[in-house]
C-alpha cells in the first residue's frame, strides 16, 4: 500500500474505532429523532381533551341542538334553569357554562361565559370561533343570503405551474426546505469535519510526531492523507445515518403501534397517510440529481477548506484561543456563506444567489441551497461553472495550503502571522 | 572506508538566518558519527536536510555514493528527532506498526521486527498501552525502537540519551554499539561530550552554521593537546629542574608537566629516573572534547544574532 494509502487508513481507522465515533453517530441522532417523534405524538394526543359546555341559549344560535365544534360539545340546557346552572354547572360536570342573551345576534358583546380555570388561548380562539361562524349564519338568514349557496360558489384556487418544457408541477414550496436543509448540512459538515482536520494536524504538531512522520512521508501526502481519511469518517457517518433513517422509517409503526394509531386517530392523515401526503408533496424533486449535486458539493467543499483548516492548523502553537482566532477568516466564510443560502433557498435566481452559488468560496453551501429547484430554473450553465470553479479553486488552495502546512508543520514556538504564511506560501520549493 | 553519506557544501538559509553556511563532511559506512555543536548551530536544519525534510538552497548531498532521493532512501533512514513525539491516545503496538509501515515494511515484516525489538527491550506489556500511559524515559525507549523498526543503514539520533536514567541509557548505548557492529551507520547528533567521547569514531563540530572542526576523535584530541603529562612518583618531590619540562602545577607526590618544543616525553622520563626518583606514573594529558568545544566556541556571540542574508 502506498504511503498516503497508509495515512488514510490511520487516519480513518482511529477516529472510526473510537467509542465517541459510535456515539456521535448512531446515538445521537436517534436521541434526535426520537425527541421530535415523542413532541409530535403529545402534541397530537394534547387535543383530544374535550370540553362540555352548558348553554342557555336565548337567542336560538344552536338551533335546539347540541353540537359538538372541535374540542367543544354543547349541551344546550332549559332556558329556565339559568339561575340553577349557572351556579352549579360544575356540579354537573361540566366544563364551563355559556350564556346566549336574545340579542346576541346583533350585540355578540352580551354573551357571556364562565368557565372553572383558565383555558388555553388555543381553546379560546375556537370558542370564538365557533361562536362568530354561528352568529354570522343567522345574519345571513336575516338578510336573506344563503349560506350554502355562499359556500358553493367560492371557488378553490391552488395553482401548480408547470416548469419549462417538461410537464412537471412546481416545487417551490417543499424545494425551498428541502435547499435549506441541504445547505445547512453542508455548513456543518463543513465547520465540523473542518475543525476535526485542524485539531489533528495541531496534535501532530504538538506532540511532535509530525517530525517523525516527516522523515517518512512527504507533508504533502501526510496532509492529504489527513484530510482524505477524515473525509471519509464523514461519508461513513453519512451513510450509517442513512441506513438508520430508513430503519427507522420502516420500523416505527411496527416497534411503536401505538403510535400509528393516535396518529390515525388524531386528524384524516395517520401515520401512514402522513408519510404518503409527505412522498406526495416531495415526489416532483428530482432526488437522484439533488443527491449527486450533495455528493459533489460536501465532497468539493469539504476538500476545499480542509485543506485551508489544515494549513491553519499547521501554522498554530498549542495555544487553543490562537487557533481560534487565526481560524476566524474562514469561519466567517462559511458562516456568511450560510447567510447567502437562506436568501438563495427562498429566491432561487437572485443576482446574489447566483454570485454565491458560483464563486467557489460559499457555492458548496449556497448552491445546494438553489439544487432542489432543479435545472431549467437553476440554469445548467451556472452548475458547470459553479462545479468546475470549484474542482479549481479545491487544487488551488491545496497548493497553497501544502506550502504553508509544510513550513508551518514543522515551526515550534512561534506566532505565525499571517504575512508569515502568505511569505510560505509563495516561497518556491 | 566509502562513505555511506557525503555532503557537499550544503547551504541552507533563512530569512534572518543563515542556518547552514557551506558545511561539506562525509561519513564512513558503518561509523559512529558525532554531529557536535552548540545551540541553534545549524545541526537540526543540517539533520532535517539530509532526511528529506528540508530541501538545500544549494548544495548536493550523496547517499550510498549517488546524489540522495528522498522518496527512495528514506526507507534506508531511521530518524529519531530531538524534539520527539508519538500519538498519544493512539495504541503503543499500532503506532509501532503504522510508522514501520510508512517506512516500506509489509504488516508480516513489520509484525516480525516489533515482536523481535519488544521482546529484546522488554516491552512486550507495553503493545497496548496507549503512549499517555508511559513515562517520558520509556517514551524515549519506545522512540529509538521506532526509529531502527525497519533496519535502516543510517541512523540518525537527536540527543538520543536525554531523560534516560542510567540503566537504560546503557541499554541505548549497547543497542547502538551492536547496530554499528552489524554494518549500521549512525549519526549522533549532541551536546553532550562525553558520550561523544565514549561512543563516537568521529565527530565534526558545527557553529553558527559553518563546520570548524572534522575527524576522529583521536585525532582531534592529539590535534589540541597541549603536551601536558602527569607525573606520579614514590616518594615527595623535592627539586627538579630540566629545560625539556615547565611545571603547570606541583603536588608533593605528583606533577603536572608541559613538555618544551624540540623535547619530548621520553627526555623527561630520562632525566627523573636520572635523579634516582621511582616513576609511578606517566601519563599523557589529553584535552576532553568538552574542553575543545569549550575552547572553539567560546568567544562567539553565546545565541546567534538575527541577521539578513541575501536568498540565493
Amino acid at each position: 500500500m502506498n504511503k498516503t494509502g497508509l495515512v488514510i487508513q490511520r487516519e480513518y481507522l482511529t477516529r472510526v474505532k473510537k467509542k465517541s465515533f459510535l456515539v456521535f453517530t448512531i446515538l445521537i441522532p436517534t436521541i434526535i429523532i426520537g425527541f421530535y417523534v415523542g413532541l409530535f405524538a403529545v402534541s397530537m394526543s394534547g387535543n383530544s381533551t374535550r370540553e362540555h359546555i352548558a348553554v342557555i341559549d336565548k337567542a336560538g344560535l344552536f338551533d335546539g341542538k347540541d353540537k359538538q365544534v372541535k374540542e367543544f360539545t354543547f349541551h344546550l340546557v332549559p332556558t329556565n334553569q339559568e339561575a340553577l346552572i349557572a351556579k352549579q354547572y360544575e356540579h354537573q360536570g361540566y366544563d364551563g357554562y355559556l350564556l346566549i342573551p336574545v340579542n346576541a345576534v346583533d350585540t355578540p358583546s352580551g354573551m357571556h361565559f364562565q368557565r372553572i380555570s383558565e383555558a388555553g388561548s388555543g381553546a379560546q380562539n375556537d370558542l370564538n370561533e365557533i361562536l362568530a361562524g354561528l352568529i354570522s349564519h343567522k345574519r345571513m338568514e336575516a338578510a336573506h343570503i344563503d349560506a350554502q349557496l355562499i359556500r358553493q360558489l367560492t371557488p378553490e384556487v391552488s395553482i401548480n405551474a408547470t416548469i419549462g418544457t417538461e410537464a412537471r408541477q412546481s416545487v417551490s414550496e417543499v424545494a425551498r426546505w428541502a435547499g435549506f436543509a441541504a445547505g445547512f448540512l453542508i455548513y456543518f459538515i463543513l465547520l465540523i469535519y473542518g475543525t476535526m482536520v485542524m485539531r489533528g494536524v495541531t496534535e501532530e504538531k504538538t506532540t511532535r510526531i509530525a517530525e517523525v512522520i516527516v522523515s517518512s512521508v512527504k507533508p504533502f501526502q501526510l496532509m492529504m492523507g489527513k484530510i482524505l481519511g477524515i473525509g471519509a469518517v464523514g461519508l461513513t457517518q453519512f451513510l450509517i445515518w442513512g441506513i438508520l433513517l430508513y430503519a427507522l422509517q420502516l420500523l416505527l409503526p411496527l416497534a411503536w403501534p401505538a403510535l400509528g394509531h393516535s396518529l390515525q386517530n388524531a386528524g384524516p392523515q395517520g401515520a401512514e397517510g402522513y408519510f404518503g401526503m409527505l412522498m406526495h408533496e416531495v415526489a416532483p424533486l428530482n432526488f437522484t440529481f439533488i443527491l449527486l449535486c450533495f455528493l459533489f458539493y460536501f465532497l468539493g467543499g469539504y476538500l476545499l477548506f480542509a485543506s485551508l483548516f489544515a494549513a491553519v492548523g499547521s501554522s498554530v502553537s498549542d495555544d487553543a484561543q490562537e487557533a481560534q482566532q487565526m481560524v476566524m477568516p474562514i469561519t466567517l466564510i462559511i458562516v456568511f456563506s450560510l447567510v447567502l443560502m437562506v436568501k438563495a433557498s427562498a429566491d432561487p435566481n437572485s443576482s446574489l444567489a447566483v454570485f454565491g452559488s458560483i464563486f467557489p468560496l460559499t457555492s458548496p453551501i449556497v448552491m445546494m441551497g438553489r439544487i432542489p429547484y432543479g435545472i431549467p430554473t437553476i440554469p445548467l450553465w451556472q452548475i458547470a461553472t459553479s462545479m468546475i470553479l470549484l474542482i479549481g479553486a479545491f487544487f488551488g488552495t491545496t497548493w497553497v495550503s501544502g506550502k504553508i502546512y509544510r513550513t508551518g508543520i514543522l515551526l515550534y514556538g512561534k506566532k505565525v502571522t499571517l504575512k508569515e504564511m502568505l511569505r510560505w506560501a509563495s516561497k518556491r520549493n | 572506508m566509502s562513505s555511506l553519506l557525503e555532503v557537499k557544501h550544503l547551504k541552507k538559509y533563512y530569512a534572518t538566518q543563515k542556518a547552514v553556511d557551506d558545511i561539506s563532511c562525509s561519513i564512513p559506512d558503518g561509523s559512529i558519527f558525532g554531529l557536535l555543536g552548540p545551540n541553534g548551530a545549524g545541526k537540526t536544519t543540517l539533520l532535517r536536510m539530509i532526511t528529506g525534510i528540508f530541501y538545500p538552497d544549494s548544495g548536493q548531498i550523496l547517499f550510498d555514493g549517488r546524489p540522495f532521493r528522498p522518496e527512495e532512501d528514506l526507507v534506508h533512514i531511521g530518524y529519531m528527532p530531538e524534539e520527539r513525539g508519538l500519538y498519544k491516545k493512539m495504541k503503543i503496538g499500532e503506532q509501532a506498526m503504522y510508522l514501520a509501515r510508512l517506512k516500506g515494511l509489509s504488516k508480516a515484516e513489520a509484525t516480525e521486527r516489533i515482536n523481535y525489538w519488544f521482546d529484546r527491550l522488554d516491552m512486550n506489556s507495553w503493545a497496548g498501552k496507549k503512549m499517555e500511559d508511559l513515562s517520558k524515559g520509556m517514551g524515549q525507549k519506545l522512540q529509538f525502537v521506532m526509529t531502527i523498526l525497519h533496519n535502516p543503514k543510517l541512523i540518525i539520533l537527536d540527543e538520543p540519551f536525554s531523560g534516560l536514567d542510567p540503566v537504560n541509557a546503557n541499554l541505548i548505548k549497547d543497542e547502538i554499539y551492536e547496530l554499528a557492529s552489524k554494518g549500521s551507520t549512525i549519526i549522533f547528533s549532541t551536546h553532550r561530550m562525553e558520550q561523544v567521547e565514549e561512543i563516537c569514531d568521529q565527530i565534526i563540530l558545527v557553529n553558527r552554521g559553518k563546520k570548524i572542526l572534522d575527524g576522529t576523535v583521536a585525532q582531534v584530541k592529539q590535534d589540541f593537546k597541549e603536551h601536558l603529562f602527569h607525573l606520579e612518583t614514590a616518594a615527595t618531590l623535592t627539586t627538579y629542574s630540566h629545560p625539556s619540562f615547565e611545571v603547570v602545577q606541583k603536588n608533593p607526590k605528583s606533577l603536572v608537566l608541559r613538555i618544551q618544543p624540540g623535547f619530548q616525553s621520553n627526555h623527561v622520563l630520562e632525566y627523573f629516573i636520572s635523579t634516582g626518583q621511582i616513576v609511578v606514573c606517566f601519563q599523557e594529558i589529553l584535552p576532553t572534547l568538552n574542553d575543545i568545544f569549550i575552547k572553539l566556541v567560546e568567544g562567539t556571540p553565546l545565541s546567534r544574532q538575527f541577521q539578513t542574508t541575501v536568498p540565493q
